[in-house]
């Protein structure tokens, strides 16, 4: 009588979770359909759409107009960067809240997050001027900045919830036996937390990778990420259906793919605390 | 020790790049997404040609975000731009500010004096040009030969609006996926309310009395809103409170509209075999007007490339608005893409080439439409602005905005027209006494 | 337990992340709220005074403040709603054996890859489109009038667009909420005679309602601020039918340039935000500690 589904049973499952999970990909994989087809033929019905030519003119198009390798470049600095240094700053914070929690620990971490409830429209202009002021417009340097700040309270967060489960007791025998805070975070800490780390790279790589408020309005050209490069087929000339989904799939796959294939580490973080 | 070898190769050839960008200067424009602006990034070998030692780094956008970000930029003086796209309405207001380069030694090569007239006016202060226009235009009719022939209506060189009207009726066949008539509805200064500010016009209505108060509550407007929501709710596409220029342009290409009223470039879109499915059926006429009022919209706008102050490189930026808007890139075009694609509007020796004239059906009530526009005097009751389908204040970006919003409502069947034109009244009152106009 | 030692150390490793965080808050917070006190229209300059509460008045006697307000909030509600219920009936169905588990999970998490701009983009043309939309091909199949989502039902779309992005992430929280729970529990309910809902209600919603807070926490930070969405489809309207608080004080700063009259609405969203926070806290404090 234990849980061991019937075949039945199993089939039914199946039937109904892979219709979902087609309905939720559906958006995707259509706008990869269209953006094969040729501008004229993506926007007839969708039989025709499945019936019509493939091609590759809208990627080459695409090609043609804007410099898509270096916003992808743009894209992978400023997400990786700003994540790594995210990460050096939020590895002490999280692992001394986690370990030596203070009656105020709770009030900081929860400070921390309400930052990030502030509106950012409410404050481009001020940072838009200190940028200027600063020569860091239309800089990676300061794009890298802004995401790291942004996304810093999500990361100690995680980490957090990450070394909370760690059990005490092991640093107890490691300071036993005579190590040092260092050797602390070094040999008994990292490993033990690589898991989290891991999927905390990859959660705020994705964040940064979409952000699309500061990374358009921080830059123009130089350091434009793949945000930018889509803006820029946002509203049509003529016809543009293949157009936007040539751009937008070459702006999202490489997310995409990173996502797909490290899913099982993403996953498996992906609880902020909230498993126990 | 394989690594470092790499690592060193990697750092001369990154230091030889960096020596090699040194040598030229890079100049970032800031464009909108039309047509004309997106042929010019195809013709650009032929910039290249001419100055090796600049390069050109494009940031295209769509036409709101363009305005915000460049204004932006422009008056915190933030650099990030050296050349900006801009409409007639910004050149006088950032000129007068001192926010962009007056371009007064202009080479004897770009001819000046071949500008339109009514075009270097509005591109003026104090007698010095401020940007250089890429392209001009005014409004006229654009509509459906073959479907005007079929529902048997034969439409005027100079339609009223009831013709119009009549004939929306007639062709529409919703069925087939024809609306009888495409209008602007996305809210935005420049795009729902460029069009219903100047069918007002048309009607006789104006912005502001003489003493700046709002005026949606006079009877000419109540009449030219009315008509357009009339227009619009039996004749129009659906979804048309997100239409603005280019999606309406497309929608003509696709053979889904049988009349569009909107500016007079789009002529040379709906015209071109390739991107447009109704290119040999198309006629036109002059923009309607209300039977009894002579005024035809007075619609009058150019894209023009200005330079801000703020650039760090101010040959650069002049040496390519020069070349993008000389009359050596109007020959460019043509030798290229055909004479009908050259960007109109701006020079009076387009006007006067035959084969121009030949090729571009729509070349002769362009430039009549844009002589026809009197910026001055927009309607024809008195007003304090000068504008056309705008208003010359710095204010009415976010105004019309504001307003359009309220109409493009009323459009979308959120509230009625009355509920819009109080809302309008009210809060263009509320931001002029917030701006001191009203005393 | 902690030592002396080790407390001073633990303060200097969270410091740099306070003193960061505290600066970035600071610094633009500060500058907001004085210009929110001018007179300060970025295309007048040198006409900057101060002007007293003049701006928060205007912007909180706006007709558009108070819808803003509600579609905010609603916008919120709608999303929590839809992504926690739906992500609950997900991670059911996703809990139980089927084939070919892995290929569903990757269809179901990609939503959670794509940007912002490019789903409102895709969902407002190629689907929502009344006239060459997927949705407007279909109405014609069945003979029905295309429906103008985004002007007709402007705020649910957007519900909708967001909903879509954000339920793979409640469904992978939830999942792995569920994947955690004790089979044994479960099996010895069923023998007593518990019925599926009743398993559901007294076994599994309990277990789940960490995670449930833990979802609505962190999307609640995202929703707040929901602004691609908006400006790619609608650009707040028709009227103020979508315009959130973001939305509107991007209106007033960047479409206006009226820095003051926006700085005043960012301090007032600030504000409400804050209200926002403490409420949530406190929420989850009490379900995080249990």
């Amino acid at each position: 009588m234990a849980r061991a589904a019937t075949t039945q049973r199993k089939a039914i499952v199946t039937v109904a979770a892979w219709i979902v999970g087609i309905a939720i990909f559906f958006p995707i994989l259509w706008i990869v359909i269209l953006s094969f087809k040729s501008e004229g033929d993506a926007i007839r019905t969708p039989l025709e759409v499945l019936r019509a030519q493939w091609t590759l003119e809208s990627y080459t198009t695409v090609q043609e107009r804007s410099n898509y390798l270096r916003h992808f470049w743009n894209s992978v600095v400023l997400s990786v960067g700003s994540t790594l240094i995210g990460l050096i700053i939020a590895v002490p914070a999280a692992w001394a809240m986690a370990f030596v929690p203070g009656k105020r620990t709770k009030d900081v971490l929860m400070w921390m997050l309400s930052t990030k409830m502030l509106p950012p429209v409410g404050v481009l202009v001020p940072i838009y001027l200190i940028f200027r002021d600063l020569g860091l417009l239309d800089s990676r340097v300061g794009l890298v900045i802004v995401l790291t700040l942004i996304n810093l309270p999500i990361i100690i967060w995680m980490l957090y919830t990450y070394f909370r489960e760690i059990p005490g007791e092991i640093l107890e025998a490691a300071r036993m036996d005579g190590a040092t805070l260092r050797d602390e975070i070094l040999y008994v800490l990292t490993p033990m937390a690589v898991p989290g780390i891991a999927s905390t790279l990859l959660l705020n790589i994705i964040l940064a990778w979409n952000e699309a408020f500061w990374t358009l309005n921080l830059t123009a050209a130089k350091a434009a990420p793949l945000t930018a490069f889509i803006a820029s087929y946002s509203s049509p000339e003529g016809l543009f259906y293949a157009k936007l989904s040539a751009a937008s799939t070459m702006a999202i796959a490489p997310i995409l793919i990173m996502g797909w294939f490290s899913q099982k580490q993403l996953v498996r973080g992906l609880t902020f605390g909230a498993v126990k | 020790m394989k690594h470092s070898i790499r690592a060193l190769m990697g750092a001369c050839a990154v230091s030889a790049l960096a020596t090699a960008a040194l040598a030229e200067t890079t100049i970032t424009v800031a464009t909108v997404n039309n047509g004309d602006m997106i042929r010019m990034q195809s013709m650009m070998e032929d910039f290249y040609a001419q100055h090796p030692d600049i390069k050109v780094e494009w940031v295209t956008l769509e036409e709101n975000v363009l305005r915000q970000r460049v204004t932006q930029d422009v008056a915190t003086n933030g650099g990030q731009f050296d050349v900006m796209t801009i409409g007639n309405y910004e050149v006088p207001i950032w000129g007068a500010r001192g926010w962009l380069m007056p371009l007064t030694d202009l080479p004897a090569d770009y001819k000046v004096d071949d500008l339109l007239p009514s075009i270097r006016s509005a591109l003026s202060v104090d007698g010095s040009l401020y940007a250089l226009p890429f392209y001009g235009e005014s409004a006229m009719v654009m509509y459906r030969t073959d479907l005007a022939e079929q529902a048997g209506v034969s439409l005027p060189d100079q339609p009223t609006w009831a013709q119009i009207k009549e004939a929306a009726a007639k062709m529409t066949d919703k069925d087939a996926g024809i609306y009888g008539i495409c209008l602007r509805g996305k809210p935005g200064w420049g795009e729902n309310m460029a069009f219903i500010s100047a069918m007002a016009n048309s009607y006789g209505a104006r912005w502001f009395d003489m003493s700046w108060e709002p005026e949606f509550d006079s009877a000419p407007w109540q009449a030219a809103f009315k008509d357009y929501l009339d227009l619009m709710t039996n004749y129009g596409p659906p979804g048309a409170s997100s239409n603005g220029f280019n999606e309406n342009l497309s929608l003509f290409q696709q053979g889904k509209c049988g009349m569009w009223i909107d500016a007079t470039v789009a002529a040379g879109f709906v015209t071109d075999p390739e991107e447009s499915s109704v290119a040999e059926n198309v006629g036109y006429a002059v923009f309607p007007n209300k039977d009894g009022v002579d005024n035809h919209g007075n619609w009058l706008w150019s894209w023009n490339l200005g330079i801000p102050k703020s650039t760090d490189a101010p040959e650069a930026a002049e040496a390519f608005v020069t070349w993008a808007t000389g009359p050596h890139y109007t020959q460019l075009v043509a030798e290229k893409q055909g004479w009908r694609a050259a960007p109109p509007g701006t020079r009076k020796s387009l006007y006067e080439n035959a084969t121009y004239l030949a090729e571009a059906p729509f070349a002769t009530l362009t430039k009549e439409t844009m002589d026809a526009a009197t910026p001055e005097k927009p309607s024809v009751q008195d007003v304090p602005y000068v504008g056309a389908q705008f208003v010359s204040i710095p204010e009415f970006q976010g105004i019309g905005t504001a307003v359009g919003q309220q109409f493009s409502a009323a459009l979308a069947g959120q509230m009625d027209a009355d509920t819009a034109l109080k809302n309008a009244q009210m809060l263009t009152q509320r931001e002029m006494t917030k701006a001191g106009y009203i005393k | 337990m902690a030592t002396q030692h080790s407390r001073a150390a633990a303060r200097l490793m969270i410091s740099p992340a306070v003193l960061l965080l505290l600066g970035w808050m600071i610094v633009p917070l500060s500058m907001t709220l004085y210009f929110s006190f001018l007179r300060y229209n970025l295309l007048m300059p040198g006409m900057e005074e101060f002007t007293g509460w003049t701006n928060y008045r205007f912007f909180l006697t706006d007709p558009a403040f108070f819808a803003a307000l509600t579609n905010t909030l609603l916008l919120v509600g709608g999303v929590l709603l839809i992504t926690v219920i739906g992500g609950t009936l997900l991670a059911l169905l996703l809990d139980q054996p089927f084939w070919g588990q892995g290929i569903v999970r990757i269809m179901v998490i990609a939503p959670f890859f794509v940007m912002p701009t490019v789903s409102a983009l895709v969902w407002k043309n190629m689907f929502m489109n009344p006239v060459n939309g997927l949705f407007g091909h279909a109405a014609h199949w069945l003979g029905l009038e295309p429906y103008d989502f985004l002007s007709q039902a402007p705020l649910m779309s957007i519900i909708g667009i967001v909903s879509w992005q954000w339920l793979p992430f409640a469904t992978l929280i939830l999942l792995t909420a569920l994947q955690s729970l004790d089979q044994e529990q479960l099996e010895a309910a069923e023998m007593d005679g518990a019925g599926a809902v009743q398993r559901f209600g007294y076994i599994m919603l309990p277990h789940l309602a960490r995670a449930i807070t833990v979802v609505i926490l962190i999307q609640t930070i995202f929703l707040l601020s929901i602004f691609a969405e908006i400006l790619v489809t609608t650009n707040g309207g028709p009227g103020t039918a979508s315009t959130n608080l973001t939305y509107l004080i991007y209106m007033q700063s960047l479409l206006q340039f009226d820095v003051g009259g926006g700085s005043a609405g960012g301090v007032i969203a600030i504000i409400l935000a804050n209200i926002v926070a403490i409420f949530l806290m406190r929420m989850i404090g009490k379900n995080l500690d249990a």
